[in-house]
């Protein structure tokens, strides 16, 4: 009888240190993904157009290395980001933040298709206006008929 | 017809100068400059090893109550040994304060790398894993900070500092912060 205590006294601890072992590693693997996502929103300053999690420059490396830090330390996604930003301004962002400065840069590709909407939508209108005119005479035609199927008429 | 036929051939070569004109801004930019926010900013506090046997832990109170220059090399950078000679010579010739940080750097070879073209600094901050490095927003080296007695950063290089470079840009920005801390 003491032995069987003893047996499931060792697998309570056994279990006890596999769930906690679990959970140290969902954490650990959950923490990962986060500097994972973060570290794809932040641009690699060396590279021009790799994020921090693309690029294999050393500078990118440390920054990687950085943001792990700060997620460990409890910084929420946007405390990086912002400590990173504070350091290399917007450029560092991999989507520009909507403010003034790029009001054209996102505004601009709806603006354009405005603009070409109205074009076109003016354009297709006044040709309807041009089609249904009703200005060719009999006579007029009776000549395009002519020319464009045949003289059967003239013929038969 | 003939009237609008004259303005709507206006707009392609309109749409084409709009264009041409947002690639000729755009083109003649160098993608790789980065404006730096660090302008006008104090120094970030750190407190890193020495490069040298004897430097010990250095902290940011080396570069408070004296103009410095603090200059990010590595033996790596090929720019910085072409703004070496320069630094060599502000050692030598001027009484400014010249501190070094020896960027993601393997500690023998940048010795070694000294040993061969001559040591200009007077501290030097060994910085392997970028910590100071991303403080100070670098992307690349060479960069140089002017920084005042303050600790306030003033001026950033990036790039070589040539002779022209310290005479026309820096030179300038010393005499200010000297005619500041005499007022």
């Amino acid at each position: 009888m003491r032995r069987f205590f003893l047996i499931l006294a060792i697998f309570a601890v056994a279990m006890n240190l596999c769930v906690s072992a679990q959970a140290t590693n969902s954490e650990a693997a959950e923490r990962d993904a986060r500097v994972a996502a973060i570290s794809k929103t932040l641009r690699c300053v060396v590279c021009q157009n790799q994020s921090i999690y693309d690029s294999n420059a050393p500078l990118a490396e440390d920054m990687r290395r950085l943001v792990e830090k700060r997620v460990a330390a409890g910084d929420s996604d946007d405390e990086v980001r912002d400590y990173l930003r504070e350091r290399y301004g917007d450029y560092v962002l991999m989507t520009p933040p909507l403010q003034s400065n790029t009001l054209l840069l996102w505004l601009g590709p709806l603006v354009l298709l405005l603009l070409a909407g109205t074009w076109f939508v003016v354009r297709v209108r006044r040709k309807t206006v041009i089609d249904t005119a009703d200005d060719l005479s009999d006579d007029d035609r009776a000549r395009a008929h002519a020319a464009l199927f045949g003289d059967k008429d003239d013929a038969s | 017809m003939s009237q609008t036929s004259l303005w709507t051939r206006l707009v392609p070569i309109a749409v084409f100068l709009v264009i041409a004109g947002f690639f000729a801004y755009g083109l003649s930019r160098d993608p790789s400059k980065i404006p730096t926010e660090m302008i006008d900013r104090p120094l970030p506090d750190f407190e890193l090893p020495g490069l040298r046997d004897d430097e010990g832990v250095i902290s940011d109170e080396v570069l408070r109550g004296q103009t410095s220059l603090v200059n990010v090399f590595g033996s790596w950078c090929v720019a910085c040994l072409q703004e070496h000679p320069t630094l060599m010579r502000l050692a030598a010739s001027t009484d400014v304060k010249i501190v070094g940080v020896n960027w993601r750097d393997d500690r023998q070879d940048a010795l070694t790398w000294l040993q061969r073209h001559g040591d200009p600094y007077e501290r030097i901050i060994f910085d392997a894993d970028s910590e100071l490095a991303i403080e100070l927003g670098v992307t690349g080296a060479p960069e140089t900070f002017v920084v005042d007695p303050n600790g306030r950063i003033r001026f950033k290089q990036v790039g070589p500092i040539t002779e022209k470079v310290f005479k026309d840009t820096i030179t300038p920005i010393l005499k200010a912060i000297e005619a500041e801390s005499n007022e």
